[in-house]
């Protein structure tokens, strides 16, 4: 390799962030600064190309230090790692919470996605444009928004719509002074000028943090949220007193082809929208001759109105730590990854702390209560990109590229990440297996119907009274699940569900009666996906809702293949000539249009993102969403 | 002496093209298949030389239990593999996948048989709308956000050709980002990871790091990402200007294979040759020394052939 690499203009605060990363080894061998007299290359050899996959978080440092990618601070984290400039800013400028270009030091994201637009975002972002100027990304091309110290851009789903609007502020700084990250939810337009003029903002005392299923009395039925709310996320020893490292505990007596046989029993099915058996995953992977195997939790929850993962792992972290110890273990991995979603940074602290917590005591690390088992996990943060909680491309991201993902198969069992035999879960999953060790592989088949065992987390949002996380045993009804949320907001009628995320389907008032299980949805031509339930109400403009859903599409397409990165395009702008009232020929060659790019999208994108693109867009056209404007504010 | 080398005995495997029985060595590809059987398979992504990225998606065929298409050119022939090349589905996504390229970039410089398939998958690159030139700059385009939608036409790639350097021009308004440039510069030819794919979506796009000025770049001119370019979005600058005066012809070229003079490895060279002056070199891709790669040497040191007036 060949590398054209300037360190040169690197700022010192810049350096010391990379350092920070990297340990401070300033030689000119490691690719620190040269003088004229060593008259050398950089040499980078075999030991420093590993570290490769270190890439993301040094341009986190960067980007948490100075506020954007500079070319000085890119160029030296290349000479560093060795990466090629040209692919370290190709990975750069993939991630929405990456700049490369200058930015101000703080930056509100505010979220006007799906959710949160039925919360008034939409309203609230332009009155930010009449007060504070248009978001960053708006400005006049090459006009710099100027000496202000803070700007704010618009932001997909930030995964707190039970709260909702929601924002994120993202603060570049000497590490200490400034705090880096932050969410801010329920965030109405005094909270986000007060963002935006510096201060920290206070939460106005909004709903309740994580409203549950029969918030008073606590419902005996909570499984997955069974220490919500109750055990302390910071304290270990409250973990454990609610019942934590039980099933750690079990799974080691089992042994792991004990923990398999379990899952094998309890029949679960994975809740990140394929429900592929677990059990035959783990399976795969144990079975894999190829060592070392690894496995992964993903925790990139990004689907718009899906907040459930980051509920888990803001109250409850140790039971993410714990679950995946127990994946290590019948896996047969000595690590484990821990893949956050970049918009979740109290999330991240936690897991983060939790993880420290359980090393410092013995449960990570060589011997784990007594055993022969070792097993280490490594948090890394996500920056910004939906397309990263597609399997293979969280592996890219996590081995430090663009988060592209590729065709399987190869399947993840057989070439995961780094190339090697992988598990990869999500957050909810990994919670049942818990519960499977826990109760025992019958006692959890025999919760839920035959099809779908176990309990299933619903993220309820949008027009209702109490939007929140519910868990349920599988076999609910849409209208349970509505009803246990205390009906649409006002008792207005209800116009439509968003049934698993924007990936998923519009339902109309039919489906009220539908049991919300795997094999129930899939009857009707839906999907559970994330456990999205976005409950609308007859005031909601169904054609803005859907052209934001297009957009989301558009902006989070990884522009790999051309049925996706073209098609998501000329989805949005045909939406967007039906929203004008601008058709190209009749509204029937629109609709012509539009499913021609959805079965292409459908047939022949790589990946789920590109297949599932157009199935709300469809839904909702077929229900007639698009038409009826709303009546007017009541 | 002579030595060759034997590759281990592969095993064979049987499917189904179109309903006729393939027999083919384990590990062939759908496409590799489908050229044996004479079947006309459209390709952009796919090059021999390199590693299939299988973006383009032109290839797709489908295969009996699978839910979405498979790309031929990357998907191993399995055993009882039924695969379909022309059904309804599969002349569908062709079309559109051909549609929405034509829709947003300049396909008329690419090879005569992406314009047969155009005609044969009676793709209509007009059917999104005129073409819009987009507001902002392709290279200022930041990843997870964009401008309003188009409502009048179809937003395209268009922007000003990229003219920085002697040897090579590079017009991105005509770039269907099929990754081979990338490849070529990397990993699977030059190692020299001059450019690369930044951004992401629609604003994607093949660039240097801060999209500088190639001279500012890694690279070293060895053109091999022209040689693979399969849109003219490469172009050599002889090409790129005698197009631009109208003296681009290329009726009256004769191509001259010949070996390269420089030093002793022996790579063949295709002369381009158009009114007694050479004005472009390629390298055939199927010569076992360069495999269509040159060095800078070869692809653009040929002026001293043209040099008339050498004294003695």
């Amino acid at each position: 390799m060949d590398l054209r690499v300037e360190p040169g203009h690197a700022s010192w605060a810049e350096r010391e962030a990379v350092d920070g990363v990297l340990g401070t080894v300033p030689a000119w061998a490691d690719g620190g600064e040269r003088t004229a007299g060593d008259g050398r290359m950089v040499e980078g050899g075999h030991a420093a190309r590993e570290r490769r996959h270190l890439l993301l978080p040094v341009l986190h440092a960067l980007q948490d230090r100075v506020g954007w990618i500079s070319p000085g601070g890119l160029g030296y984290a290349c000479a560093r790692l060795p990466v090629p400039p040209a692919e370290a800013f190709g990975v750069a400028s993939f991630y929405a919470l990456f700049a490369t270009v200058p930015r101000p030091a703080t930056v509100v994201h505010v979220c006007d996605d799906v959710a949160c637009r039925c919360r008034g975002a939409e309203a609230l972002c332009q009155e930010l444009t009449l007060r504070v100027g248009p978001p960053l990304d708006e400005h006049e091309e090459g006009a710099s928004p100027g000496p202000a110290a803070t700007g704010w851009v618009r932001s997909p789903c930030l995964g707190r719509c039970e709260q909702g609007s929601a924002v994120l502020v993202q603060r570049a700084g000497d590490p200490g002074v400034s705090g880096r990250a932050a969410s801010h939810a329920p965030a109405p337009l005094d909270q986000v000028l007060a963002l935006l003029a510096g201060g920290a903002g206070s939460a106005p005392a909004g709903r309740a943090v994580v409203p549950q299923a029969a918030a008073a009395p606590r419902d005996p039925g909570l499984r997955l949220l069974r220490r919500v709310g109750l055990a302390d996320p910071a304290s270990l020893d409250s973990y454990r007193a609610h019942g934590g490292y039980q099933a750690l505990r079990r799974a080691l007596a089992l042994g792991p082809r004990g923990v398999i046989r379990e899952l094998h029993e309890s029949r679960l099915l994975g809740r990140g929208g394929a429900a592929f058996p677990t059990a035959a995953k783990w399976e795969a992977v144990a079975q894999n001759p190829v060592q070392p195997h690894l496995v992964v939790c993903n925790a990139d929850e990004s689907e718009p109105g899906t907040f459930k993962d980051r509920v888990v792992m803001e109250a409850d972290p140790f039971q993410v730590v714990e679950a995946l110890t127990v994946m290590g273990y019948a896996c047969g991995a000595p690590r484990g990854y821990l893949y956050v979603r970049g918009e979740y940074p109290e999330a991240e602290a936690r897991v983060t702390a939790a993880v420290a917590a359980a090393r410092s005591r013995g449960l990570l690390g060589n011997g784990i209560l007594g055993s022969s088992f070792g097993f280490e996990i490594e948090v890394r943060r996500g920056a910004g990109a939906y397309i990263a909680g597609e399997e293979t491309a969280l592996f890219r991201s996590i081995e430090g590229g663009r988060a592209e993902p590729r065709n399987k198969p190869p399947f993840p069992a057989e070439s995961g990440l780094f190339g090697r035999p992988t598990a990869i879960n999500n957050v909810e999953t990994l919670g049942c297996v818990l519960e499977v060790l826990t109760i025992g592989g019958a006692a959890f088949a025999a919760i839920g119907t035959e099809a779908s065992t176990g309990t299933r987390l619903f993220c309820v949002s949008g027009c209702v009274e109490r939007p929140g996380l519910y868990e349920f045993a599988f076999g609910v009804t849409l209208g349970e699940v509505i009803r246990s949320a205390g009906g649409v907001e006002g008792g207005r009628p209800l116009r439509a569900v968003l049934l698993g995320g924007v990936a998923g389907t519009f339902v109309g008032p039919e489906a009220l009666d539908v049991p919300l299980t795997f094999e129930g949805v899939r009857a009707i031509g839906a999907s559970l996906g994330s456990g999205v339930v976005l409950v609308l109400d007859d005031t909601v403009d169904g054609l803005d809702l859907v052209r934001r859903i297009a957009r989301f599409f558009r902006d989070e397409s990884c522009g790999q293949c051309v049925p996706c990165r073209v098609g998501t395009v000329r989805q949005e702008e045909a939406l967007a000539r039906l929203a004008a009232g601008r058709p190209l020929g009749s509204a029937a060659d629109e609709t012509g249009r539009l499913d021609d790019l959805a079965q292409a999208m459908r047939d022949a994108s790589i990946c789920g993102l590109g297949q599932t693109a157009a199935l709300a867009v469809q839904s909702a056209a077929r229900m007639g969403l698009f038409a009826s404007p709303p009546p007017g504010p009541p | 002496m002579t030595a060759s080398f034997v590759a281990p005995p592969r095993r064979l495997v049987t499917g189904t093209i179109d309903g006729r029985p393939v027999t083919v060595p384990e590990g062939t590809t759908v496409l590799q298949a489908c050229r044996q059987q004479g079947i006309d398979t459209p390709t952009l992504c796919y090059l021999e030389t390199l590693t299939p990225v299988n973006a383009c998606r032109v290839c797709v065929v489908e295969v009996e239990g699978s839910r979405a298409l498979v790309p031929a050119c990357s998907r191993a022939v399995e055993p009882g593999m039924a695969v379909q090349t022309d059904s309804e589905r599969v002349r569908t996504s062709r079309r559109l996948v051909l549609e929405l390229l034509g829709s947003s970039v300049d396909l008329s410089l690419c090879a005569p048989e992406v314009r047969r398939w155009l005609v044969r998958y009676r793709a209509d690159t007009e059917r999104f709308g005129p073409a819009q030139a987009p507001e902002a700059a392709r290279d200022a385009a930041r990843p997870g956000h964009h401008g309003p939608a188009e409502t009048g036409g179809a937003e395209t790639c268009a922007q000003p050709v990229k003219d920085d350097n002697e040897d090579y021009v590079r017009d991105y308004s005509r770039c269907i980002l099929c990754y081979k440039c990338v490849e070529a510069c990397g990993t699977d030819a030059q190692n020299t990871f001059a450019i690369a794919v930044a951004g992401r979506g629609f604003g994607a796009r093949i660039s240097t790091e801060f999209a500088v000025p190639l001279p500012d770049s890694a690279c070293v001119y060895c053109g091999n990402c022209i040689q693979v370019c399969p849109t003219g979005a490469l172009m050599f600058r002889s090409e790129h200007v005698m197009r631009g005066d109208g003296r681009w012809a290329p009726e009256r070229q004769t191509v001259t294979t010949t070996i390269c003079s420089y030093c002793g490895v022996g790579c063949n060279l295709e002369l381009h040759v158009q009114d007694n002056s050479i004005v472009k070199v390629t390298s055939p891709l199927d010569h076992d020394v360069t495999r269509g790669n040159l060095c800078v040497k070869g692809r653009f040191g040929f002026q001293f052939v043209q040099n008339r007036r050498r004294e003695g």
